[in-house]
């Protein structure tokens, strides 16, 4: 089936224009196999592989990516380090016992011992019980931050992106502005205000500061599924904006949005600890990993085990997240193929 | 290309505007600007009064941004808490950032675009996959544990350099600093070099350079090289700018005196003019670090043409 090309010859912005027919719509090439796979199977019926079992779906773009994923190592071994993280998240006590606000001073800076393998930090709590239980603050953070700001930035950029004018100069320069404040001290600003301390207050400010990168990429990817030839197609029909936008467009510009968001996760999970670290983050009553960090900044001379375990937890969190995000855009890119 | 440069700086207006408006919002509208004036205890309510109307508190906000934005574009920054012009906290604090942020950005392009180069042109060696997995760690892990363990390792365990920056802060003790200042950046440097490399090294023009007898050398450095070091300046450029306003970890970890401990002295002691006056410079730095990028691609690629 020949590929139709679509009516502009590069998506808007592009210089450089590759020689390759099969790359020019890169970006959205695998959404043009989806869309052309889509229709094969209308037009053909669909025949089992063993004739009695379950029709063969057509492979959409997911399904492609779901295969790749599932042999690649990086993807594995990242995707069982998050998936033990959110078990230690959700039932900290199965793999920790007692409880990580219970100090004993008598017992400040001691090493390794049996019921403390991580020792005992300033404060004389146990090392090994506050790191297990501070994996639950940096996912949430990291989690809930990140749909924040991935629901957000998606739904300003996306809708920007496809109606155009105006609204989507105004937000362009909107999001220039919020590029130009440096994240850390923007949260410097703005939290050493804030006197609660739940993780709320972090979230906010990162879906605040975080929003305009996630909607750059929504309103690029936007723009170039609202070329594509379906689309076109879909809108000569006579459907509606929103069932465009639903149907035709959203399941063809996700993919970046949903890259970026894993990578954003790994980062935030370690703005979070960086905002603890300088004061502003989460406050004491919290289990941080940031907030220990600091704690044990002072003791690095003495006591340097205080500090490496939770520095140790929160680099192998945020390094799954970011190989785990990796892998996704190996996955989901068609140029790769 | 004039007429580029001036819709550029014609661009930038809006953005500024809306940046520091944004900080006066932020520091104006969420703290009490004249909390800090009476150190810990609470203002009592004749003296701030007395202090708002002073510092014309008492006016809508629009009128204080304005007047102060007045006041800054005449060189008048305000005073800090200490009394000391900000100008002069600028004027201390400025050279000690700007050190460490070239020591930052000479590691970034040395050793950033060494090894992208050397694992653009191995793809899948060993080498490669061994600075790609190193890229990969030194991005997972935060700046202020980076910082923290160089200083315990090099500074107190074997004590190669000292743990902390006298306040002259010569290049000397900045390299450690200004290493831990660009290591996300570096990998991020070398991970875009490789991929840059490896997508210009299968051209038509680098065959044709290869094809016809140039030494290896030559096509990498004056053909390959160039082509490909466009998005990394434009990375490099736009990292000046968040390299000075993340220098505020670094600077508290090796107790560095530069912008970034003023900035932090500022918010911790509620001065509102220290912090809005340091943000305005940093974000002025971003838009004209920006700007300049964007004129340097024409000296790089010359198919860029601004009209």
């Amino acid at each position: 089936m020949p590929e139709p090309m679509p009516p502009e010859p590069y998506p808007s912005g592009g210089s450089r224009v590759p020689e390759d027919g099969a790359i020019a719509a890169t970006g959205m090439g695998g959404a043009m196999d989806l869309a052309t796979s889509e229709g094969e199977t209308l037009e053909e019926p669909p025949v089992g592989p063993d004739g009695t079992g379950r029709p063969e779906r057509a492979r959409s773009l997911w399904s492609d990516a779901w295969r790749d994923l599932r042999r690649n190592p990086v993807f594995i071994i990242s995707g069982l380090v998050i998936l033990f993280l959110v078990f230690v998240s959700l039932w900290p006590s199965a793999i920790a016992s007692g409880s990580p606000l219970k100090c004993d001073l008598a017992k400040a800076q001691e090493g390794s011992q049996p019921g403390a393998p991580f020792g005992y930090d300033g404060q004389g709590c146990n090392v090994y019980t506050r790191t297990v239980y501070g994996a639950r603050t940096s996912v949430t953070v990291g989690v809930l931050a990140t749909l924040g700001v991935a629901l957000f930035g998606s739904v300003l950029g996306g809708l920007a992106g496809f109606f155009g004018g105006v609204w989507d100069s105004v937000l362009s320069r909107i999001t220039d502005i919020f590029f130009a404040i440096p994240v850390v001290l923007g949260g410097l600003v703005l939290l050493s205000v804030v006197t609660s301390n739940t993780v709320w207050p972090v979230i906010g400010f990162m879906v605040l500061l975080g929003w305009p990168q996630i909607s750059r990429i929504a309103r690029g990817s936007v723009i170039t599924a609202k070329q594509n030839d379906y689309v076109q197609a879909a809108r000569a029909l006579g459907a509606s904006n929103s069932r465009m936008l639903l149907r035709h467009i959203t399941p063809n510009a996700v993919a970046p949005v949903i890259v970026v968001a894993t990578i954003a996760l790994g980062t935030y999970i370690s703005l979070e600890a960086t905002l603890s670290y300088l004061g502003v983050g989460l406050k004491p009553p919290t289990v941080s990993w940031g907030i220990d960090i600091s704690a044990a900044s002072p003791y690095i001379r003495n006591a340097p085990h205080a500090l490496l375990w939770p520095s140790g937890a929160l680099a192998l969190t945020v390094l799954a997240f970011i190989m785990l995000g990796d892998a996704v855009r190996d996955a989901l890119d068609p140029k790769l193929r | 290309m004039g007429r580029y440069v001036i819709r550029r700086l014609l661009q930038m207006i809006p953005v500024f505007i809306g940046a520091t408006l944004l900080i006066f919002l932020m520091v104006n509208v969420m703290g009490d600007p004249i909390a800090g004036l009476c150190g810990d205890r609470q203002c009592d309510p004749a003296t701030a009064a007395q202090l708002e109307k002073e510092f014309g508190l008492d006016k809508p906000v629009w009128q204080q941004y304005l007047t102060y934005m007045g006041n800054v574009f005449t060189g008048d920054f305000g005073t800090a808490f200490n009394g000391q012009p900000v100008t002069e906290l600028m004027a201390s604090a400025f050279p000690v950032t700007i050190r460490l942020t070239i020591v930052a950005i000479i590691f970034e392009i040395v050793i950033g675009i060494t090894l992208g180069v050397i694992t653009g042109l191995r793809r899948g060696s060993p080498v490669d996959s061994g600075v790609l997995l190193v890229t990969l760690v030194v991005i997972s892990v935060p700046t202020f544990v980076t910082g923290l363990l160089l200083q315990l390792l090099l500074g107190v365990q074997w004590g190669w350099i000292k743990p902390s920056v006298s306040s002259d802060a010569t290049f000397g003790e900045l390299i450690v600093p200004g290493l831990v200042l660009a290591s996300v950046s570096l990998a991020y440097v070398t991970r875009l070099t490789r991929t840059s490399i490896a997508e210009n090294k299968r051209s038509d023009y680098v065959r044709t350079a290869i094809a016809k007898g140039l030494p290896r050398r030559r096509v990498v450095t004056r053909h390959l090289l160039r082509n490909s070091l466009i998005p990394v300046v434009t990375f490099i450029g736009t990292d000046i700018g968040a390299l000075m306003g993340g220098a505020i970890v670094t600077e508290r970890i090796f107790n560095i005196h530069g912008v970034g401990f003023q900035l932090y002295q500022g918010i911790l002691r509620q001065n509102t003019q220290t912090v809005v006056g340091f943000v305005t410079v940093l974000v002025l730095v971003f838009l004209v670090a920006n700007l300049l990028v964007d004129l340097l691609y024409a000296v790089l690629d010359p198919r860029i043409r601004y009209a």
